[in-house]
């Protein structure tokens, strides 16, 4: 009798309890990659079999800043570049909140730089993960740091011509404990990495490459959302543990995933503890 | 409710008014201050810092204005009181967080301790020219809450004020004093616990499952929850409704009915409604003598003591001079200006600035009476017998009204041999 399941059952999404379904469909276009990473993100979350009630979740501004508004736990959707001390406040205001960041390259990266670098110094217990796709969407598909060379934006009408960020290198140089980069291809490898990176006590930051079918690929031709996942399988190499200077992502050419940091470093909780403890 | 005496130093102390505004805080029940050091406000987070771990409180030093702002706000989510302390050019950083905190309805205290300006302008020295800003800063409607303090007592005594008021409106609310305040020492009582009233956070009592974040109370103000306690919030800086849900989902709508979606369903009428429809209750104002007065001096901070000096020579030659001390400088007592205006020759209002207040004053009188305004460009303070000469000016010349006067102080008769303006005409 078990295996019968009613009508109602089956028209239920599998992550209906992880979901604010009241509030879809969700803003995204087709053959966008961030809803990949939220699925990785709730798969991740079922399979720690976490208090949702404990959780939080804080976005910035950007595509990728809608995420917190999807997400049916806590969540914060803060201004642009602001998610990081943010949710550093609600970590020291509450210790036994898991807080999660989920933003874009340019929210974290560009106008949250500074937080970004902050908070993997101080070592505080948040996991980032970063969508990175190359360019500014939600504004409408302006040159983003982390748009390759010569990649073409609506404000590089004539190609980037500036160095593009290393996310996992920013990241490691300025402390941070887990670093890891996968595309929304690799569902399962992200899924597990954003598991490690959550049970991981410090500053983790995963990065997630993703197909910008509306902006980024169309102004450079690369073909739509499934164009963008075919080049992905053709051109990610896993390659574990490799030195983060090695990251650099050029254009349409090879993308290094893997985990490339895990490390122990106390978190910013754990050594104000120890310093006040007696 | 009554403080919690961990919380409050109990004491005779000689500090200066930032020391007292932290302590004012702690006693408040303040327990997480997100700070970036700027001068004059400094002694303030540092008093807080030493405090700190004895009172189960947090300092944090973040690493700029932006990020103090954003983890006050994200502190005070998880439940704590939550506050930052700053100076001008920190100030107008934090002013774009400062529309996140009023559009979620936060409540925060922001201590702004004010120099001369614009700009790095004279760290050290004194002004009173953010109070507009303190008003209008962020992009944006809505309405904050701003208290103006004139001596160390009442640092501590207005930073307690500025929390209880933050708790009960969930607003963010400004401690507008002046570097001559926060750096001026005196004697300072910090009575017992029982004797500070405190505000508590006004938590949701309803069940679980019925908690709207946006759904108010008769008073307009909607009770508050914290994160971690399982009621699953969406929190958003877009227009939202009353769920705390953005209001975009009508963007198939044509124009015209998007528009009416937004206004019926916006909570943003109630950012300025539940200060405006309460502002009886909120401010707060010191008087004298203004059963009979003919001129009424308006100031607020360091400026108020100034002026009491030359309101008691002009009482002492004869003049029917009244006093009128902002303690709330928002939201403005309109009502009670009016009233003013209709039987006094004039206003005097001396502020460190080239004119702020002056023009609320102007625009609340009505054309009933004049208004003249004692400026000063910072660095000091006013010469008392340059507010005695606006009154007696106002007396002497008793014309119809105009619009703002600007007095000629010694200062720039001295320098410029003329008013400024008069200077730049020439």
């Amino acid at each position: 009798m078990e295996a019968i399941i009613t009508q109602q059952e089956a028209k239920r999404h599998p992550m209906d309890n992880l979901l604010r379904m009241d509030r879809m469909p969700h803003i995204w276009c087709p053959g966008c990659g961030i809803g990949n990473a939220v699925s990785a993100f709730a798969d991740a979350l079922d399979k720690l079999e976490y208090n949702l009630d404990k959780l939080c979740v804080v976005s910035g501004i950007g595509c990728t800043g809608r995420v917190a508004g999807y997400i049916k736990v806590d969540s914060f959707h803060t201004t642009h570049g602001r998610a990081i001390p943010f949710a550093t406040g609600i970590k020291l205001g509450n210790p036994d909140i898991k807080v999660v960041v989920i933003s874009g390259d340019g929210d974290l990266v560009s106008i949250g730089g500074n937080h970004f670098v902050h908070a993997a110094r101080r070592n505080i217990d948040l996991t980032v993960i970063c969508v990175n796709n190359f360019i500014y969407a939600m504004t409408g598909g302006q040159v983003a740091p982390t748009t390759p060379t010569p990649a073409y934006t609506t404000t590089s009408p004539f190609g980037n011509f500036e160095n593009p960020s290393n996310v996992p290198q920013l990241a490691e140089a300025a402390g941070a404990v887990y670093v890891a980069r996968w595309t929304a291809l690799h569902m399962r490898r992200l899924t597990y990495s954003i598991v490690d990176a959550l049970k991981k006590p410090g500053f983790s930051v995963v990065e997630v490459i993703s197909p910008c079918a509306m902006y980024y690929s169309r102004i450079n031709k690369l073909g739509d959302g499934l164009d963008m996942m075919k080049f992905y399988y053709d051109h990610s190499i896993i390659k574990h543990g490799e030195p983060t200077d090695h990251l650099e992502i050029d254009y349409q050419k090879e993308i290094i995933v893997g985990k490339f940091v895990d490390r122990e470093r106390p978190t910013y909780s754990e050594s104000m503890g120890k310093w006040f403890e007696d | 409710m009554k403080a919690n005496p961990r919380d409050v130093f109990t004491g005779t102390y000689y500090i200066d008014g930032d020391v007292a505004a932290a302590y004012g805080a702690l006693a408040a029940g303040c327990k997480f201050l997100g700070g970036y050091p700027i001068t004059p406000s400094t002694e303030a987070a540092e008093a807080f810092a030493r405090k700190a771990p004895y009172v189960g409180a947090q300092f944090i030093q973040m690493e700029d204005e932006l990020g103090s702002i954003a983890s006050v706000l994200g502190a005070s989510w998880s439940g704590k009181k939550s506050m930052t302390i700053t100076s001008g050019p920190g100030y107008s950083l934090m002013m774009e967080n400062i529309g996140l905190g009023a559009a979620m309805e936060i409540p925060f205290v922001i201590i702004n301790i004010q120099r001369s300006g614009p700009s790095t302008g004279v760290p050290t020295s004194t002004g009173q020219a953010d109070i507009m800003q303190s008003k209008w800063g962020a992009n944006g409607d809505y309405e904050v809450i701003a208290l103006a303090p004139e001596s160390p007592q009442e640092s501590f005594d207005f930073a307690i004020k500025a929390f209880n008021l933050a708790e009960r409106y969930r607003v963010p609310v400004m401690f507008m004093a002046d570097e001559c305040v926060g750096h001026m020492t005196e004697k300072v009582v910090i009575p017992d616990a029982s004797e500070i009233e405190v505000e508590p956070r006004r938590f949701y009592q309803g069940k679980k499952e019925e908690y709207i974040p946006y759904r108010r109370d008769q008073d307009l103000v909607p009770p508050i929850v914290k994160a971690g306690d399982g009621y699953h919030l969406y929190i958003t800086g877009l227009t939202h409704d009353e769920r705390g849900y953005p209001l975009l989902d009508h963007r198939s709508l044509p124009k015209i009915e998007k528009a009416k979606v937004i206004h019926k369903k916006s909570t943003n009428p109630y950012l300025v409604d539940k200060i405006r429809k309460n502002k009886d209750e909120i401010i707060e104002m010191q008087e004298d003598h203004l059963e009979d007065a003919e001129v009424v001096i308006v100031s607020y901070g360091i400026t108020s003591r100034v002026a009491y000096r030359a309101f008691e020579q002009a009482r002492q030659e004869g003049i029917k001079v009244g006093m009128l001390r902002l303690i709330t400088v928002w939201p403005f007592p309109d009502d009670r200006i009016a009233e003013l205006a209709k039987k006094v020759k004039g206003f005097v209002v001396p502020e460190i600035n080239y004119g702020q207040i002056v023009f609320e004053v102007d625009r609340c009188s009505h054309g009933k009476a004049n208004t003249i305004l004692v400026p000063h460009g910072g660095a000091s303070v006013h010469k008392p017998d340059d507010i005695l000469g606006a009154i007696k000016k106002i007396v002497k010349d008793n014309k119809k009204y105009e619009q703002v006067i600007e007095y000629t102080t010694t200062l720039e008769k001295t320098i410029f041999k003329g008013s400024l303006t008069e200077k730049i005409k020439k």
